[in-house]
């Protein structure tokens, strides 16, 4: 099938009704795993994605301890099954990239200072993979480190951008992933300060500007639902009764 | 930037960066000397050996028949691989590619993939049964920094002499790959809201962001890709976008264009 096959637009809103600059439906859940030090269930659009932080804790193997600071370790997985074609269980090419530019994402605003000779790790398992699984995991995570009590500058959205049929979109479905011109998917703080950008297809300067605003935009938004996933959770803790239950 | 540079050296740096100069006496968007030799391997369908500044990659394309994937029966394979060999640097280590590597050789891969440079319709040989597979491996030698730009410089170059090697298998006689485009990726580090292009070993040392632009012959971005554990501005990307597309452009029509 090629990109020619598909109609992207019809009467303006995309395959699943959506306006170009809208964002699929998020949900986040936080603190959905006992054992975990803080966690997180994410669902963007048929994105299903949970994410745990352990740590700050002892470095195994031991040379990679740094003597000034913590270092941060993130594994993005996809299970089998996450997708149309069963995947090969275990870490690809694809996957170790990931793991490296969504740590690079998150590092920035970690205090890692805090926590010499340790590491913060950052578990990502894809459930139910739909085009933009690295973004959906790095929101998760950052959620999940907030919630593991990690020290952070602030907190880490994340949201991609593209092009189908020479039109700039917000979060590219899987169809448009697939088929469509050009994929970006950007992380940043709420300040707009960019910490994982990556891009692959086609754009001319002003539409990798547009589509780099149009990411931000989304990104803000998800910053939103972020933050009130968390005070949802820990205004609860604030009742008084609730603390002293917790306490004992 | 796993390189250990010493406090003394980072000062040193740092503070010629403050005065607008860096330690080989470039100017902040200036390429080191570039130098590429095509063919220098009889064994390969393609190769070229990439001198940027001290830095030396080589680059060898071999191809050969397979079966295509199954939801690209009528499309030839690229499969991009890269050796960060211990020869080339002492904070490589030998064993299977690290991330850094990995990373290295999917934007390289990136480059030519999304640049549509190989015409990968025109290597089928039978619909759904044989295509043709090209193998671009990259080989890093002495790594003085920026080794991304040059291992893409290096691949692009290499297909641009590769031979399919048609009547090896009994498939006709050989041709030239043909090339539809010349994809150059251009780096700069963020430091102190510099940006430096090209960086050296030392100057990737001190920064923790890098910005790698791919841009194609009609000037459009084709691949980005930030790395390190920095922040930036979008003020700051699209300025490295600008300069960038400049450079790629000066680098293809002296080197590829010729």
């Amino acid at each position: 099938m090629d990109e020619t096959d598909i109609t992207f637009f019809k009467d303006g809103l995309r395959l699943d009704g959506r306006r170009a600059d809208q964002l699929r439906p998020v949900k986040i859940e936080v603190g959905v795993l006992a054992r975990a030090d803080g966690s997180c269930y994410i669902e963007m659009g048929g994105n299903k994605v949970i994410a745990a932080v352990y740590g700050p804790r002892e470095v195994h193997p031991r040379h990679l301890q740094e003597v000034s600071r913590a270092i941060v370790r993130y594994r993005y997985n996809m299970a089998s099954f996450s997708v149309e074609e069963r995947k090969r269980p275990g870490p690809d090419r694809r996957s170790y990239e990931l793991s490296k530019v969504s740590r690079e994402a998150l590092e920035p605003v970690i205090l890692t200072s805090f926590f010499p000779r340790s590491v913060i790790d950052v578990f990502v398992e894809v459930l139910q993979a739909d085009a933009g699984t690295r973004t959906a995991g790095i929101n998760a995570a950052a959620v999940a480190l907030a919630d593991a009590g990690i020290p952070m500058k602030s907190m880490i959205s994340s949201c991609a951008a593209g092009k189908v049929a020479d039109t700039i979109v917000l979060d590219p479905m899987k169809e448009e992933d697939n088929f469509g011109q050009a994929d970006l998917p950007i992380a940043m703080t709420p300040n707009g300060d960019i910490t994982l950008m990556q891009m692959d297809g086609g754009l001319t300067p002003d539409e990798f500007r547009r589509a780099v605003e149009m990411a931000m935009k989304g990104a803000r938004d998800i910053y939103e639902i972020q933050r009130q996933a968390l005070v949802n959770k820990y205004s609860q803790l604030t009742d008084p009764g609730h603390v002293e239950a917790v306490v004992q | 930037m796993t390189n250990v540079i010493s406090e003394i050296k980072k000062d040193f740096i740092y503070n010629l960066l403050l005065k607008g100069e860096r330690a080989d006496g470039r100017t902040f968007d200036q390429y080191r000397e570039i130098s590429i030799q095509r063919d220098v391997i009889r064994k390969a369908e393609g190769s070229a050996l990439v001198k940027l500044g001290s830095s030396q990659v080589l680059v060898g394309v071999k191809m050969q028949p397979g079966e295509p994937f199954p939801d690209s029966p009528n499309r030839g394979v690229i499969i991009t691989n890269a050796e960060l060999v211990p020869l080339a640097s002492p904070s490589f280590e030998p064993g299977p590619p690290n991330e850094v590597g990995i990373e290295l050789a999917r934007l390289v891969d990136r480059g030519v993939r999304e640049s549509k440079a190989v015409d990968l319709e025109a290597l089928c040989i039978v619909p759904g049964k044989q295509v043709w597979i090209v193998f671009i491996d990259v080989h890093i030698l002495d790594d003085c920094g920026n080794i991304l730009d040059a291992a893409s410089l290096g691949a692009i170059s290499a297909l641009l002499c590769t031979k399919v090697p048609a009547s090896k298998f009994g498939l006709g006689e050989d041709y030239i790959l043909p090339i539809r485009d010349l994809p150059i990726a251009t780096s700069a580090i963020e430091f102190n809201d510099v940006l430096m292009f090209d960086p050296g070993v030392d100057e990737e040392a001190i920064a923790n962001t890098k910005l790698t632009i791919i841009s194609t012959i009609e000037g459009n971005i084709c691949g980005t890709q930030k790395s390190g554990t920095g922040m930036l501005k979008p003020e700051q990307v699209y300025r490295i976008i600008d300069i960038a597309c400049e450079k790629a452009k000066e680098i293809r029509e002296k080197f590829l264009e010729a």
